[in-house]
C-alpha cells in the first residue's frame, strides 16, 4: 500500500489501477475498454485486490445481491486497508450505519435516517443553501475570478451538513480536512485515514454526549432519540451515523457541484443554454440528472460473502467488488451516446446514487444542493471559463471531482 | 391508462415524485405510492411514461386500457 513508484498498467482487464492519474482525470475510456473486452468485469491485484464491473446490468445485479455481498466490515471502502490501520470495533454497524451495515442493522438505521431526508424534510435546508451560495459569491464576484472547487463547491455541503446536524459552522474547515483525510489521501496512505477517522469519531462522541444531556432541535438529537423495538440506538451507532453525514454528505456533493461547473466552464453551448433557461423550466431537472449521470462522483464497494458467478467472473468469498456506479452510467446498452452530455436527456435511469437497499439516503439533499448551487451561480455569473485548463486537478478512487479549478468570469 | 408502483422494488429515489407529483407521492421513507388509484388523467400520459423511464429500480409500470 506504500506510495511506491507506479507500475504502468499493461492489461486493464487484469491490472486496472483506480489511482492511475489518467484514470482519475478521465476514467471513461478504461470502462469502455473493459466493457468491450473478453470479460466486462475486470480484476486487479492492486490496492489489496478488487473486481470492477462496467456494465449497468451487472452493477444493478450486484447492488441487489444481499447477503451474498456485504457492506459491513471493510465493505464500502474501495481499497483493502491493512490490518494495522483498522479498528474492528468501529466497523460495520458502529462505523457509519446504514452504509456500513447489512440487514437487519442496515434496515433499522436506514429507517431512522430516511425521514430526515425526504424532499419535504429537507425544505429548511433549501433556504439556508440559497443564502449561503449568495454569500459565497458575494465574497469573490468582484475579483472576476475564483477557484470554483475550493471557494465555491467545497464550501457548500459542509455548511449544509453542519446546519442539519446542529453543530458549529466554525467546524467547517476541519470537516473538509477530516473528510479528505478519510476518503482522499487516506485511501493510499492508511495512517492518515485512521488519524482523521479517529478525529471524526472523537468529535461526534462529544456531540452525542452533549445531546443526551441537553437535547436540541437537530439531527444528532433526533438520532439520539431513535428507538428500535423499544431500545435506544447505542451511542456508538449514533456516532457512526453522524460520521456518515460527513463522509457521505460532503465531498460527494461538492465533487458533483464542482464537476458540473467544470462541464459548463468547458462547454460553451451548454453554458449559454443554461444561462438563458428560466429557473422553473424542466430543463434544469433533466440537466442536473444528466450531470449526475455523466460525472457520477461515487464508487462504493462490497465484500463477497459467498461465491458468485456473474458475466464470466468468479467472485470468491473475501474478494472486494467495486460498485462502479459511474461506469454503469456510461453503458451504451442503456444510455444512448453515453459519453455525451445531453442536457435534455429524457430517459435517464442513472444510478449515481446507487441502487437497491443502499441507495444514497441523502440523495434528495444532494440534488437540492446541486440545483441551488448551480442556479445561484448562473444567476450571478452566467459567463465563465477555466482560467488555467492545464492546472485543474481531480481526485478519484472513491469520490471523483475537481479539487483545483480556477475560473474567470465574464 | 393506469400506473402502478412496485413497493418491493421501490427504494425511495423519489425521481417520480420530482417529475410528476400529480401522479405519485412519497411516504416518510421516500417510497412512492400512486395517487388517484393510479389513474393517469388525460393529457398526463407522457408524464407517466417519463417517470417509468427515469426510475432507477424499474419499479413503475404502465397498464393500458
Amino acid at each position: 500500500m506504500a506510495d511506491t513508484e507506479r507500475c504502468p498498467v499493461e492489461n486493464i482487464a487484469t491490472d486496472y489501477d483506480i489511482f492511475d492519474p489518467d484514470y482519475i482525470t478521465d476514467p471513461v475510456p478504461a470502462w469502455s475498454e473493459i466493457r468491450e473486452g473478453q470479460c466486462p468485469i475486470a480484476h486487479t491485484e492492486r490496492w489489496g485486490g478488487s473486481w470492477l464491473p462496467t456494465r449497468y446490468e451487472d452493477v444493478q445485479a450486484l447492488a441487489k445481491m444481499v447477503p451474498e455481498l456485504s457492506s459491513a466490515g471493510p465493505g464500502p471502502i474501495v481499497v483493502n486497508v491493512p490490518e494495522e490501520f483498522r479498528r474492528p470495533e468501529r466497523e460495520g454497524y458502529n462505523a457509519a450505519a446504514p452504509i456500513s451495515a447489512d440487514p437487519p442493522e442496515q434496515t433499522w438505521t436506514r429507517k431512522a435516517l430516511l425521514p430526515h431526508f425526504t424532499p419535504k424534510a429537507i425544505a429548511p435546508q433549501r433556504t439556508y443553501t440559497e443564502t449561503l451560495c449568495h454569500e459565497l459569491i458575494d465574497g469573490f464576484i468582484d475579483h472576476g475570478t475564483c477557484d470554483g472547487a475550493v471557494n465555491y463547491a467545497q464550501q457548500i455541503p459542509p455548511r449544509v451538513i453542519a446546519h442539519k446536524l446542529g453543530v458549529d459552522a466554525g467546524m467547517v474547515d476541519e470537516f473538509v480536512v477530516w473528510v479528505r483525510g478519510v476518503l482522499e489521501i487516506g485511501l493510499t496512505q492508511p495512517e492518515f485515514r485512521l488519524k482523521y477517522s479517529d478525529m471524526i469519531h472523537n468529535f461526534f462522541a462529544v456531540e452525542v454526549a452533549k445531546r443526551r444531556q441537553n437535547p436540541q432541535d437537530d439531527l444528532i438529537t433526533a438520532l439520539c432519540n431513535t428507538e428500535i423495538d423499544g431500545q435506544m440506538l447505542p451511542d456508538q451507532v449514533v456516532v457512526g451515523m453522524c460520521n456518515l453525514q460527513l463522509v457521505a454528505g460532503i465531498d460527494t456533493t461538492w465533487s458533483s457541484i464542482g464537476s458540473a461547473l467544470w462541464h459548463f466552464a468547458t462547454h460553451e453551448e451548454d453554458r449559454r443554454r443554461m444561462a438563458a433557461t428560466d429557473h422553473d423550466d424542466p430543463l434544469w431537472d433533466s440537466a442536473i440528472e444528466e450531470l449526475l449521470r455523466a460525472y457520477s462522483a461515487v464508487t462504493m464497494a462490497r465484500t463477497v460473502m459467498e461465491p458468485v458467478e456473474i458475466s464470466g467472473a468468479s467472485l470468491q468469498t473475501g474478494d472486494k467488488v467495486l460498485m462502479n456506479f459511474p461506469g454503469a452510467n456510461h453503458d451504451p446498452e442503456v444510455f444512448e451516446n453515453p459519453d455525451q452530455v445531453i442536457l435534455d436527456r429524457q430517459r435517464n435511469r442513472h444510478i449515481a446514487f446507487g441502487a437497491g437497499i443502499h441507495r444514497c439516503a441523502g440523495s434528495n439533499l444532494a440534488r437540492m444542493e446541486m440545483e441551488v448551487a448551480l442556479k445561484t451561480w448562473f444567476n450571478r455569473i452566467p459567463e465563465f471559463t477555466l482560467a488555467n485548463p492545464d492546472e485543474v486537478t481531480w481526485a478519484g478512487g472513491q469520490v471523483r471531482g475537481p479539487r483545483i479549478m480556477a475560473l474567470n468570469f465574464g | 391508462m393506469k400506473i402502478t408502483v412496485d413497493a418491493e422494488k421501490c427504494e425511495g429515489h423519489s425521481r417520480c415524485y420530482s417529475l410528476a407529483p400529480e401522479l405519485v407521492d412519497v411516504d416518510d421513507y421516500g417510497n412512492a405510492f400512486v395517487l388517484n388509484e393510479g389513474q393517469v388523467p388525460e393529457g398526463m400520459e407522457e408524464r407517466a411514461q417519463l417517470i417509468v423511464d427515469n426510475c432507477p429500480e424499474f419499479a413503475i409500470e404502465i397498464h393500458e386500457g
